[in-house]
Formats: structure tokens, sequence, C-alpha cells
């Protein structure tokens, strides 16, 4: 399985969840599966789409899953720690690890040498944190999910993009239809 | 707290009045008024950040979930958020009011600060971020307007916070 299974397979189990989804790839992948007003596409900055989605978790009641990649962890190790001394309930992170920089060409990432990120998620003081492979996330997710903890998913994949459209959407407009969505939701 | 009476505590309340629900930060000796004061808040959500790029990340996600969100930080740290500012505050166009303590300005005991000091304002303005600068204590009135003018404007906009402003208050 490659990153766009897994997030292919995640798609399959969200509901009414908030997304918050990882620069390039990640985002263009996921807009292609399935677009929706609850996704927010990261499409600048690389290794925010888990203080975002923290922000939004501590920030309003509804689910939040962030969804990462191990290349943009690794760019922002520091935020582990604050969302491991800052836990929220409705806060998922799903770390789809393929161990490469998958946007720029594949290039390896130290989580295919040296680096166990799950390692690092428990020792920043997350509490729950789940390895598993990119054909068990449907269940592990869904676990995370009905377990009314803030949990980390660490996913294994094998490296690779499927081919998918650049997004065009203004980001004004993904961030306007995204904060409508979470004010229809809450009211 | 009482009645205000340090620019510490006025800045609290300003927060308050403007509504910032949210406040991240990463710790300055001259924020740390401003500091215990955002943790003591009832009506202010404070979560510290490892960097300020982060930080903004943090605030940008309570601001989409609809909070008002505010960021302390130090003007040395102005070069690791350029990223952050450009392309996910301003880009997504985001209000966002940047506390920020002006270090390297007269009165300033630490040399290498004043290295920053002298690209802050001219970063800032590369960077079209609005930018006022509080020289006097009683600038701080000016505080809750530049808020709303923040929010008005749905923009990054930094109040830079000197040493004379401070006195030594904010430790």
């Amino acid at each position: 399985m490659k990153r766009a299974d897994v997030i292919s397979a995640a798609m399959q189990v969200v509901t009414d969840e908030l997304v918050i989804c990882n620069i390039g790839s990640p985002s263009q992948e996921l807009h292609a599966i399935r677009d929706r007003p609850g996704n927010f596409y990261m499409l600048g900055t690389m290794g925010q789409a888990s203080a975002i989605g923290l922000g939004l978790a501590l920030s309003q009641d509804r689910p939040v899953i962030a969804i990462e990649g191990d290349g943009a962890v690794l760019t922002s190790l520091g935020t582990l720690a604050t969302i491991g001394n800052n836990p929220a309930p409705n806060f998922t992170l799903l770390v789809i690890d393929n161990g490469s920089y998958g946007s720029t060409g594949n290039q390896p990432t130290y989580t295919r040498a040296n680096t166990a990120l799950a390692q690092v998620a428990a020792a920043c003081g997350c509490e729950n944190v789940v390895e598993c492979e990119g054909k068990d996330i449907g269940v592990v997710l869904q676990r995370a999910l009905s377990s009314g903890k803030m949990t980390v998913i660490v996913c294994t994949c094998a490296p690779g993009n499927a081919k998918s459209p650049v997004i065009r959407m203004d980001p004004v407009v993904i961030r306007e239809r995204f904060m409508n969505e979470v004010r229809s939701e809450n009211t | 707290m009482g009645l205000p009476v340090t620019v510490s505590q006025i800045i609290i309340k300003e927060l308050e009045d403007a509504g910032i629900g949210f406040v991240s930060s990463v710790p300055c000796k001259q924020l740390a008024g401003v500091i215990k004061g955002v943790d003591a808040s009832n009506s202010i959500r404070h979560v510290p950040a490892t960097r300020e790029d982060e930080g903004m990340g943090l605030c940008a996600g309570a601001y989409l979930g609809g909070k008002r969100a505010a960021i302390l930080m130090q003007n040395t740290a102005l070069g690791v958020t350029i990223n952050a500012l450009a392309t996910l505050i301003q880009f997504y166009r985001m209000p966002l009011p940047m506390l920020v303590s002006y270090r390297g300005e007269v009165g300033e005991p630490v040399a290498c600060q004043v290295e920053m000091a002298l690209h802050t304002k001219a970063l800032l303005s590369q960077l079209h971020v609005p930018t006022y600068h509080f020289h006097n204590p009683e600038d701080v009135r000016e505080l809750g307007a530049i808020i709303d003018h923040c929010f008005m404007c749905s923009k990054p906009v930094a109040v830079l916070m000197d040493a004379h402003f401070w006195k030594g208050q904010g430790e």
C-alpha cells in the first residue's frame, strides 16, 4: 500500500470528522479521493498540520484528524511535545510514514533508518500511540475515533505518490468553506 | 488580580475585552507577566508552543475553530515565522495579533539581541504586516483598537513592545 491507499482507506471511516491535511501530495491525493468542506488542505507550510489540528481540536468539540507525513513531522518534532502536553480527546494525529519525502521525489527520511516516530511521540508524552500497517488503518482509525482519547497513529506504507492534480481552489475559499462547515455543525 | 496596574495586567484585560479566547506563546523575560496573566485568565486558553511558527499553526487552528487567537513572542524569532506568516496566515487570510517583545532596543543588556532588532521592522515591512511600536507605557491603551483593526482586515498585525515600554514591569 502507498499513501494514497492509506488515505483512501482512512476516508472510508471518516464521517463528520474535520480533516487537516499535510502539504503537497497528501493534500492533492485527499482532494482527488474525497473532497469535502470538512477538509482543510495545507498548500504552503510543511509540518503545520499537527499544530493546526491541535489548535482546532482544543477550540471546538468536533473530532479532528490531522494527516501528517513522516518528513513533515520531522520538520517540527517539537509539536509532538506540545500535543503530548495539551491532550485534546477529540484529536487524532495520523502520521502516514512512508519513510520518504514524497512530494519532492521520494528522497528517504530518517524514519527509514534510525528514527522511530511512535517512540518519539510516546517520549513526548502522547499517551495513546498506535503503530500499524497501511492495510489495518481502517480498523485502527475507527478504534481511535471511538476511544474518546487523543491518539497518535503511526501508519507505515510504501513510498510513492498517486497521480493527482494540483489543488486549484483559492486558499481563502478552502478556509471559508471549512469554517462554514465548522460553524454549521456546532450550531 | 484586582485593578490592572502594570502594563502586563492591562494587556491581559485588553486581550480579554477584545474576545481573545486562545493564546499561544514562546516566552521572553519581558512577556513573563503577560504569560502569567494568560495562564490565570478564565476566558483564555493558553497553549505554549515549542517554536513560534508552531504557535502560528496552533493559532490558525483555533481561528478555524471559531476562536479569536493571538501569539506572544520575541522579535528575535521573527525569522522562523516567515514561512508560516506568508503561506499560512496571509495566504489563507487569517487575522493574527502578534504581541512581540521588542528586544535589542535602548535599554537592552544583551548585545546579540540588537542584531535581530535591526531587521525586525524591515522584515515586517517587507511582509506587509501592519506594525505598531509601543514605547511609552500609556501606548498600551491602543491595544484594543489594534486588535479590532486586525480582525477587521483579517491580517497578521504586529505590536512591538520595547524595553522602555516595559520598564521592568514584564518580569
